[in-house]
């Protein structure tokens, strides 16, 4: 992994964790790492162990909640949700990133237009 | 992410309370990660993977498993403070482990910054803060331009005073106090002896005008200044507390004062203390109104202060002083014709303190220096301490430590120090100070209020602070500067140090060396001040001599108080060890007051006649205070003439008024009255060693034409006071059961409570100074002996090829040399241009005095060889075998 996309995702990996929690409900740290993999084709966009710094990140902020249990084959596992106040957190920034992608397809697509002013 | 403010606290907390909790927090993050990776391998190994390979796979996915932990921690909790402990645990270690190198770190610094706080608590009371009274840059000390006369000379009438505030447009207010209290001049009666207590009288405005008010009861109402009015009195606060345990139901008590009784009407605040201001180191106890009524006749007796009205320049008040005060009167029954006054108007904090500004400034710099002179040493004790560790330094830049890290480490190591030895010095400066605000014979003013505050607080972190980063800076940079890779081969086998560290280090110690000298110098000029100043011929002697005062009832008598005095006198002669005893109103460099002299049937110009300073004295008072007579005689019990009094006056009157003839024998006339000139004495010092005497008369207890202004019996004998005063005070008391238990004190006190503030600063200057040199010879033995240490094997191999012990001693003997003569060179120069500035602050010794200057290159010389000697032996014994055979 090199240091351009870790610089990406930085910002990102926290909003995807949040993401992922408030469609899938109650995931252990395993469970939200591979979910990501899955849903970017198993792309290995991050090392699996990154995730705990935004778990403790989003855990301090109080936007998720953390909590002991067993798994379905019975190992004990950490469970995260997403709190109300994470799912405030998420539509904000998906709204934030909306804005930005918008903007950046405008401004990427302006090339293929042609430049007539 | 954009986080709202709220959650930006919560997260804060959560991180405060994360750094507190570490292990629990890691044993949970351990736990998650290990069922994190027992996830992964369930999952691979159900694709069909084997163990082994499941297991592989599963933590190539995790990544890094310390590197995540690292990751998770710092963001977790505070990774800024995680290092700062880091660094703190680790400074602890080493320090420790190196411990007589911190021991001797904080000890410097503890003295240097101690001595640091305490002179700038000094200075800060006498100098820098307000006199503790209301609005005080309003106030004036006024007195006369000609203050030879002493006391009298520099006061006013009371009439004078009075009209004075009738008349200024410059001063809201005038008051002022009775300048002529002796100490121990009221007897306070109760049960049991009569005790001897310091009164004083003060205009009634006195308070109200300095703005001082009274902590318990009330202060002096108009009335209370008028003749015949009930007598009161205030009680300073120290007195009440220990004379009445601050019993609060004193108020309105009467206490019976020389037989008459005083009604207590309040108790002075704590932070008011006459003495501290008005006259350094005497105490008051009590303070009773003047009544200006009963005082009209009395002369010059009242010291002038005065409140300005708000918005007025002291330029302004001078100027009107100037037209005022010639026109006022002495004495408005009596007015004679050039009974004008002249006035000087002083801020009164500049008046109390000003003096001193020059001492406190030198004092200042010497302390200022001593610090220098530690941070210097301490850079040195480092930069030895880290180039023995430049192996470690390499090892661990070489592990991924960056630059700013080792400095980091190193700053913190000298923070720790300093913070170490900044603590050990406020407590010496709280120490010191409070020894030195209880030191009553050192006559400074406002000593007594001197502590440490938390303006010294603030100056203690600054130094503290200040001093980490000077003496820390250099070796850290010094270090991290080098090539680290050099380090590593340098430190190896068979090499000796580079040079590049051994000139920073002797550029410090050269230094320091000249710093010492400056600081050798200017302690040197003041001791050698100091000494002129104890070979001063003061005109009497004081060694061997002892003086009480009398109190004796003579019911106004002229012929029973000679018969009374000469009794005292008589018995306390035959008192076994007493060689001889003599009785004076006022004893040199103590009270004083003056009068007129001129040679009778002459006319003098204005100006031409000086205010004489006078003496009543009883037959043998000349002798037992050592004086002596360079002509005629002694005054004697049968000289009680009504119509011609004696006199004998001092060489300085004599020259004036019968230059070229012989006084003895001529009539003189004093303030009116006729006496006959029967000797001639030595001039006396009367305020200090440091002044001349001026003019001095000596007339008679027993003339009914002079009134005595109280009795000082001073004995003479080889034994010492202590012995004596059992037996003294038993014949005091066999002549007059009232007398109170006064003090028998030496009069070598009064010489030395006159020259106190001299001896303070040379005493301060001169442990400087030696603090200086010590600090400065152990940075020359540090410097040398390391620099031994580390060419032991260059030594070596010099001695395998046939140097002797000698060529190699004498080699770091030079090179000591070198060292010092650098350093005293450059401290030779700023000596000579420094020592010009404390030109006014030197007693018969010259700023250039060549012995001073001689004596402290000497003295700075052999202590270098003394701390070069002992590494240059060291070295001179080295056994090239075994100095190779250890590489």
């Amino acid at each position: 992994m090199d240091d351009s996309k870790l610089d990406l995702l930085q910002g990102t990996l926290d909003l995807m964790v949040l993401q992922t929690l408030s469609v899938m409900g109650t995931l252990h740290g395993y469970g939200i790492a591979r979910r990501i993999e899955q849903v970017s084709g198993d792309t290995v966009l991050l090392n699996q162990g990154t995730i705990y710094a935004a778990l403790v990140r989003l855990l301090q902020q109080g936007w998720i909640s953390g909590e002991w249990g067993l798994s379905d084959n019975n190992r004990k596992a950490k469970f995260y949700a997403i709190t109300a106040g994470g799912q405030e957190q998420l539509d904000r920034e998906t709204a934030h990133w909306r804005r930005i992608s918008d903007l950046m397809l405008r401004v990427l697509e302006m090339q293929s237009a042609g430049g007539e002013l | 992410m954009k986080t709202p403010a709220k959650d930006w606290f919560r997260r804060a907390f959560h991180r405060i309370g994360a750094f507190f909790r570490k292990k629990p927090l890691d044993h949970e993050l351990n736990e998650e990660m290990a069922a994190h990776l027992e996830f992964a391998v369930d999952e691979l190994k159900g694709r069909g993977l084997s163990l082994e390979e499941a297991r592989r796979q599963a933590r190539v996915r995790f990544g890094n498993v310390g590197q995540a932990q690292e990751y998770h921690r710092a963001t977790r909790g505070l990774p800024g403070m995680d290092i700062l402990l880091q660094d703190l645990r680790f400074a602890f270690r080493t320090l420790r482990r190196d411990a007589s190198f911190t021991a001797i770190a904080v000890l410097i610094l503890a003295l240097g910054i101690g001595a640091n706080i305490a002179v700038f608590s000094v200075v800060h009371t006498m100098l820098l803060r307000p006199l503790p009274f209301s609005a005080p840059e309003q106030l004036v000390r006024i007195r006369q331009n000609d203050p030879k006369g002493g006391e009298s000379s520099m006061t006013y009438s009371t009439d004078g005073m009075q009209e004075f505030q009738s008349q200024t447009r410059t001063f809201q207010a005038v008051t002022g106090y009775f300048a002529f209290s002796g100490p121990e001049n009221v007897k306070l009666m109760g049960n049991g002896q009569p005790q001897p207590v310091t009164g004083l009288m003060v205009a009634g405005n006195f308070y109200q005008t300095l703005g001082v008010q009274p902590v318990l009861g009330r202060d002096f109402t108009e009335e209370e200044s008028l003749k015949n009015s009930r007598p009161v009195v205030l009680l300073s606060n120290p007195f009440w507390r220990q004379h009445f345990a601050g019993d609060t139901s004193i108020l309105g008590r009467a206490i019976n004062m020389d037989g008459t009784p005083f009604t207590v009407i309040g108790v002075l605040p704590e932070s008011f203390d006459f003495g501290s201001v008005f006259a350094p180191g005497a105490k008051v106890d009590l303070f009773t109104p003047a009544i200006l009524g009963n005082m009209e006749d009395w002369g010059n007796t009242m010291a002038l202060v005065g409140r300005l009205k708000p918005g007025v320049a002291l330029s302004q008040a001078q100027l009107e002083a100037d037209s005022l005060f010639p026109r006022l009167h002495q004495n408005l029954k009596h007015p004679y014709p050039n009974d004008g006054y002249t006035a000087r108007l002083f801020g009164l904090k500049d008046y109390v303190s000003g003096k001193l500004r020059e001492s406190l400034v030198v004092l200042w710099c010497a302390v200022g220096m001593i610090l220098l002179i530690v941070c210097v040493n301490l850079s040195n004790l480092l930069l030895t301490r880290a180039a023995s560790r430049q192996k470690e330094f390499a090892l661990r830049s070489a592990l991924g430590a960056g630059r700013g890290r080792i400095v980091r480490q190193l700053l913190t190591e000298s923070l720790i120090l300093s913070c170490a030895g900044a603590s050990l010095g406020l407590g010496l400066a709280f120490a010191v100070t409070s020894w030195l605000s209880h030191q009553s014979a050192i006559a400074l003013p406002l000593l007594s209020s001197v502590h440490v505050e938390s303006t010294a607080l603030g100056w203690t972190l600054l130094l503290a602070v200040g001093s980490a980063l000077v003496f820390g800076l250099i070796p850290a940079f010094k270090i991290s500067d080098r090539h680290l890779h050099d380090a590593l081969k340098d430190a190896g086998a068979g090499m000796s140090e580079g040079r590049s560290h051994d000139r920073v280090r002797s550029i410090l110690v050269a230094s320091e060396v000249a710093l010492s000298c400056v600081l050798l110098v200017g302690a040197g000029l003041l001791m050698r001040s100091f000494l002129h100043l104890l070979d001063v011929d003061l005109g009497f002697q004081p060694s061997r001599a002892a003086a009480i005062s009398v109190s004796y009832d003579d019911g106004n008598n002229i012929v029973k108080r000679g018969a009374i005095l000469r009794q005292v006198i008589e018995r306390v002669e035959q008192i076994p060890g007493v060689e001889t005893a003599g009785i004076t109103d006022s004893l040199p460099m103590s009270t004083n007051r003056s009068w007129d002299i001129s040679a009778k049937g002459r006319t003098y110009a204005n100006g031409e006649l000086e205010d004489t300073f006078v003496y009543v004295v009883t037959p043998g008072y000349l002798n037992a205070i050592g004086m002596r007579l360079v002509e005629g005689r002694d005054i004697s019990w049968n000289d009680t003439d009504p119509k011609l009094a004696v006199v004998i006056i001092n060489q300085t009157i004599a020259g004036h008024l019968w230059p070229h003839e012989d006084p003895v024998g001529k009539i003189a006339s004093i303030g009116g009255t006729d006496a006959q000139v029967i000797g001639v004495v030595a001039d006396v010092h009367e305020t200090s060693a440091e002044t001349a005497g001026g003019w001095q008369m000596y007339v008679s207890q027993t003339a009914p034409q002079f009134g005595p202004d109280g009795a000082e019996l001073v004995v003479r004998s080889a034994l010492p006071p202590d012995s004596l005063a059992l037996s003294v005070m038993g014949v005091l008391r066999q002549m007059n059961p009232s007398q109170p238990a006064t003090e028998f004190r030496p009069v070598q006190q009064l010489v030395d409570h006159a020259s106190s503030p001299r001896r303070f600063f040379v005493l301060l200057v001169g442990a400087f100074a030696a603090l200086g040199v010590i600090l400065a010879s152990l940075g020359i033995y540090g410097v040398i002996s390391y620099s031994v240490t580390r060419q032991t094997k260059e030594i070596g191999i010099r001695m395998a090829l046939g140097a002797t012990a000698g060529s190699v001693m004498s080699g770091i003997i030079a090179r000591t040399l070198r060292l010092t003569l650098a350093g005293i060179a450059a401290g030779t120069i700023l000596s000579l241009a420094l020592s010009r500035t404390m030109a006014t602050l030197l007693f018969g010794t010259e700023p250039t005095d060549p012995v001073t200057f001689g004596a402290m290159i000497l003295l700075l010389a052999g202590v270098a060889l003394t701390a070069g000697y002992i590494p240059a032996r060291r070295a001179s014994r080295i056994n090239p075998t075994i100095a190779l055979r250890n590489s």
